[in-house]
């Protein structure tokens, strides 16, 4: 079955709004959903997929290279010719065990065959697409450790069982998962770029409105997609438009200053908080078809790009996405 | 009552026949004749989890001894991996980890359906809230005795999908699920489904006020946070729902709203405000991997038991060797080969237990009124709670509060004598600035659970807290903030115990310990003696 569409999904803007500014640029780094039971984190990072813009590579190629010099030659790929696919979403499922992700010996090949072969994992195959982990807080440390060093470097380093093998593995990283089941380690939580908390919807308006398309999708499947793969496919040419437009925007000194103040005044650990903030500004401009960044666009990402990078305060009742928006007001009035 | 429950669990388990997008029912039951009687219903094709099974029995995996026997690659497949119900035993010790994979089985697509079986014995112990979400139903059987069962024949079903619902239906039970505080939006998708399944298996073509009223019954009662206030009622009484099913006329949905709710309230627990506190104290304490008991060091290495080779594993070799020994013969006559024979089944696995080292955090107030009283006394506790400590191997943290802040004198260690150095050479006098002391002690735990260490917070402390958290002499401030960081820590669970060095027990000390949740041991004019026995037995040796 396909999955619920994205933009049938009721509310949940900055959510929705985080997922389409890492879709325009892949370098802001990835998205965050953190939120209660029920409330749509789920549906919405499976949803992306249908957003996507497609991309080019060589047919077969496992790390989904865009030229045919790229192909790794373990792949033995034949193909020379890059054809349009998808952009990859990758399920890592908590279950997965290391071999399953970076990649190991092929285990059909050295029992039938006696050949050493390399089996590509995950990470292979969400090279320049997305890596999705549902309930990212519940991921065995081992498997976290392992792709907080690949995130960094981009390059997955395989040297087991008398195999040695690297390979780009470049990816964006979409988590979801619910804080009180178990927190995140500081170390992955700076690897996403941007983080929202979701909350259920309070009116009974839009709550009935949410049931009636869940009913809808699922008793009424065939129109329903009809209707809003419509809209997917709209958002997907705004975003390609947006990509574009990205490339000609002007970012003036005077929003930079404001960009690290901002920061400044929140403390946030390094400058990953500047960088992301900047560019999920500028993605959202060129989202809003605006030539110039200006301080507007900057307060409208500042929540999702920093909340995560505050340290925790555990007094602090109302949440980090609170101080940024007391400190936003503060700072850029 | 008891009659009530076991007609709602057989309805529950035919509901979830019609319709398996209704996730699954958690019954809570000890095994027993009325749980074995209601399995009975359950397919028979039905597989079984236990909590402790193993991703390659969910997910599959490679068959290693049958790939070697054949030169074949073979895949084993997971029990997820053909669709049908699913038993959880023992759904009550089933892992965050194990509920996550089933929760995302679960919610993929429609063709799983899971019965938890829910021994718990304690209001504590229950399934997994992730999971719980999951499942449509949940039915408390603990109270059913075989005389109150009753055999419920199961009606024809009809097609689910023509099953058609009135729009301001949907209206109707999202706004009962507010009233009765559900915020999660799977609650109402659960009562529309079991509502329409419900009118299916009765044979009928549209919902019907009947439908409703079960359908709500069944899926909301055991979600409710808040009991909704009895309106006072405007409208007329609806007629009796039995009369009304049959007339299929447009007027049969006037059912207000107040006799859906009656409806729900009938089946809510009478415990449910306790058990709320109970949920909200301990909101926020998850046994995710990040806080993982890992810190193996002194794990005691228990029996090897047989197992496959997987992922982690480790081979006990003389375990192995020791199984294997008693067949060589046999092996050996029967294959017509020299040489040691091993087969998959002699495999034995290492174990070993997992106990996480204890971290005890002393907590110690050397303010000018603890000066002058016990500060000697209690430096003279903590030592001997050291040399406790020390026999155990436990870490110890010293954090020590005076004047306007809180000062980590030793980080987490083992040195006994560096501990015992620092403790002598403490200083006294200045304010009490307890709520720095409780935060510098609630950082350390924090810092330590993430590294796999079991912190306990000891506070010594006469308990009048004179300065805020920003250094102000202000003590009605102090005493605030000392209460919102004693819920922080007891949200976080950690373990602490409190101990009231003043001349005479201070109340507003002992309702901080409420707060806490911790024990709490009045010491006027006690020994240090007596003191560390009292610490050592709430330490729960």
């Amino acid at each position: 079955m396909q999955p619920f569409p994205f933009s049938a999904i009721v509310g949940q803007d900055e959510m929705k709004q985080a997922m389409i500014l890492t879709a325009i640029d892949a370098s802001i780094g990835g998205v965050l959903v953190f939120g209660d039971r029920g409330t749509g984190k789920s549906t919405a990072v499976r949803a992306l997929a249908a957003l996507l813009p497609p991309i080019k590579a060589v047919k077969g190629c496992p790390i989904n290279s865009a030229k045919a010099k790229n192909v790794p030659d373990w792949a033995q790929v034949s193909a020379k010719r890059a054809q349009d696919m998808p952009t990859p979403v990758v399920d890592l499922p908590l279950g997965a065990t290391e071999d399953r992700v970076t990649g190991a010996l092929d285990i059909e090949k050295a029992l039938t065959k006696g050949e050493k072969a390399f089996q590509p994992g995950l990470l292979a195959r969400a090279n320049r697409g997305y890596l999705y982990i549902d309930e990212v807080n519940l991921l065995e440390d081992h498997i976290v450790d392992l792709l907080l060093d690949v995130a960094q470097s981009g390059e997955n380093v395989v040297e087991r069982e008398g195999l040695s093998i690297r390979h780009p593995a470049r990816f964006v990283l979409v988590g979801s998962g619910n804080p009180e089941e178990g927190e995140l380690r500081p170390q992955l939580l700076d690897r996403f770029g941007l983080s929202v908390e979701v909350a259920s919807p309070k009116e009974v308006e839009t709550r009935v409105e949410v049931i009636k398309r869940r009913d809808a999708f699922e008793n009424d499947n065939a129109a329903f997609m009809l209707r809003w793969q419509a809209e997917d496919a709209a958002i997907r040419d705004r975003i390609l438009k947006a990509r574009k437009a990205l490339t000609k925007l002007k970012t003036s000194e005077k929003t930079l200053i404001d960009v690290a103040e901002l920061c400044l005044a929140l403390g946030s650990d390094g400058l990953r908080g500047e960088l992301t903030l900047l560019k999920a500004a500028r993605a959202y401009a060129a989202w809003r078809d605006d030539t110039a960044l200006t301080r507007a666009h900057v307060r409208e990402v500042a929540p999702m790009a920093l909340r995560h990078r505050l340290r925790r305060d555990p007094l602090d009742e109302a949440g980090s996405g609170t101080r940024v928006a007391r400190t936003v007001e503060e700072v850029l009035g | 009552m008891a009659n009530q429950c076991w007609t709602h669990a057989t309805l529950a388990l035919q509901l979830l026949r019609i319709d398996p997008g209704l996730g699954g029912v958690c019954i809570r039951a000890r095994s027993g004749p009325v749980r074995d009687r209601l399995m009975t219903m359950v397919d028979a094709t039905a597989r079984r989890l236990h909590p402790a099974i193993s991703d390659e029995a969910l997910f599959g995996g490679l068959d290693l001894s049958a790939t070697l026997a054949t030169g074949q690659l073979v895949q084993e497949k997971g029990l997820l991996a053909v669709p049908g119900p699913l038993v959880l035993a023992m759904a009550e010790r089933a892992t965050t980890g194990l509920a996550a994979r089933l929760a995302v089985a679960l919610d993929k697509n429609n063709d799983h359906t899971l019965i938890a079986l829910d021994e718990g014995a304690e209001p504590d112990e229950c399934l997994n809230p992730k999971l719980a979400e999951r499942l449509a139903f949940h039915v408390d059987l603990s109270d059913c005795r075989l005389a109150d069962l009753a055999d419920k024949a199961g009606g024809k079903a009809s097609v689910l999908q023509s099953v058609t619902i009135p729009h301001d239906v949907t209206t109707q039970i999202i706004r009962i699920a507010n009233d009765l505080g559900i915020d999660s939006m799977r609650a109402p998708l659960f009562a529309i489904r079991a509502a329409r399944a419900h009118a299916a298996l009765h044979g009928r073509g549209q919902v019907t006020s009947e439908d409703l009223e079960i359908a709500c019954a069944l899926t909301l009662a055991h979600r409710a946070t808040r009991i909704p206030e009895p309106e006072t009622q405007e409208e007329p009484p609806a007629p009796p729902p039995d009369q009304e099913s049959q007339n299929n006329t447009e007027d049969n949905f006037d059912l207000p709203d107040e006799l859906l709710l009656d409806a729900v309230r009938a089946l809510l627990p009478d415990n449910l405000l306790d058990k709320l506190t109970a949920q909200k104290a301990r909101a926020g304490r998850g046994n995710g991997t990040g806080a993982a008991r890992k810190g193996n060091r002194r794990g005691r290495p228990l029996p090897s038991r047989a197992g496959r080779i997987s992922d982690g594993a480790r081979i006990d070799i003389i375990g192995t060797l020791r199984a294997a020994a008693p067949w060589q013969t046999i092996r050996r006559n029967a294959s017509g080969r020299d040489g040691l024979q091993i087969r998959p089944a002699d495999i034995r696995i290492k174990r070993f237990e997992e106990k996480s080292d204890r971290l005890l955090i002393f907590t110690v107030d050397a303010s000018g009124s603890s000066a002058l009283t016990r500060l000697a006394e209690a430096k003279g506790a903590v030592e001997l709670l050291l040399a406790q400590a020390y026999a155990r191997r436990d870490h110890v943290a010293l954090v020590a509060f005076r004047g306007t802040e809180a000062e980590l004198l030793l980080p987490p260690t083992r040195s006994l004598v560096q501990t015992k150095r620092r403790l002598a050479e403490l200083p006294g006098g200045g304010g009490t600035p307890l709520a720095a002391g409780m935060m510098e002690a609630f950082a350390q735990a924090t810092q330590a659970t993430r590294r796999g260490l079991t912190p306990t917070i000891a506070i010594l402390t006469d308990g009048r807290a004179n300065i805020a958290l920003d250094g102000r002499a202000d003590r009605k401030q102090a005493a605030t903030d000392a209460q919102q960081i004693a819920r922080v820590l007891r949200a976080h669970g950690t373990d602490t115990i409190v101990i009231d060095t003043g001349n005479r027990p201070e109340p507003a000390l002992r309702h901080l310990a409420q707060t806490l949740d911790a024990a709490y041991l009045p010491l006027p004019r006690a020994d240090a003696e007596r003191l560390s026995k009292s610490v050592a037995t709430a330490l729960g040796d």
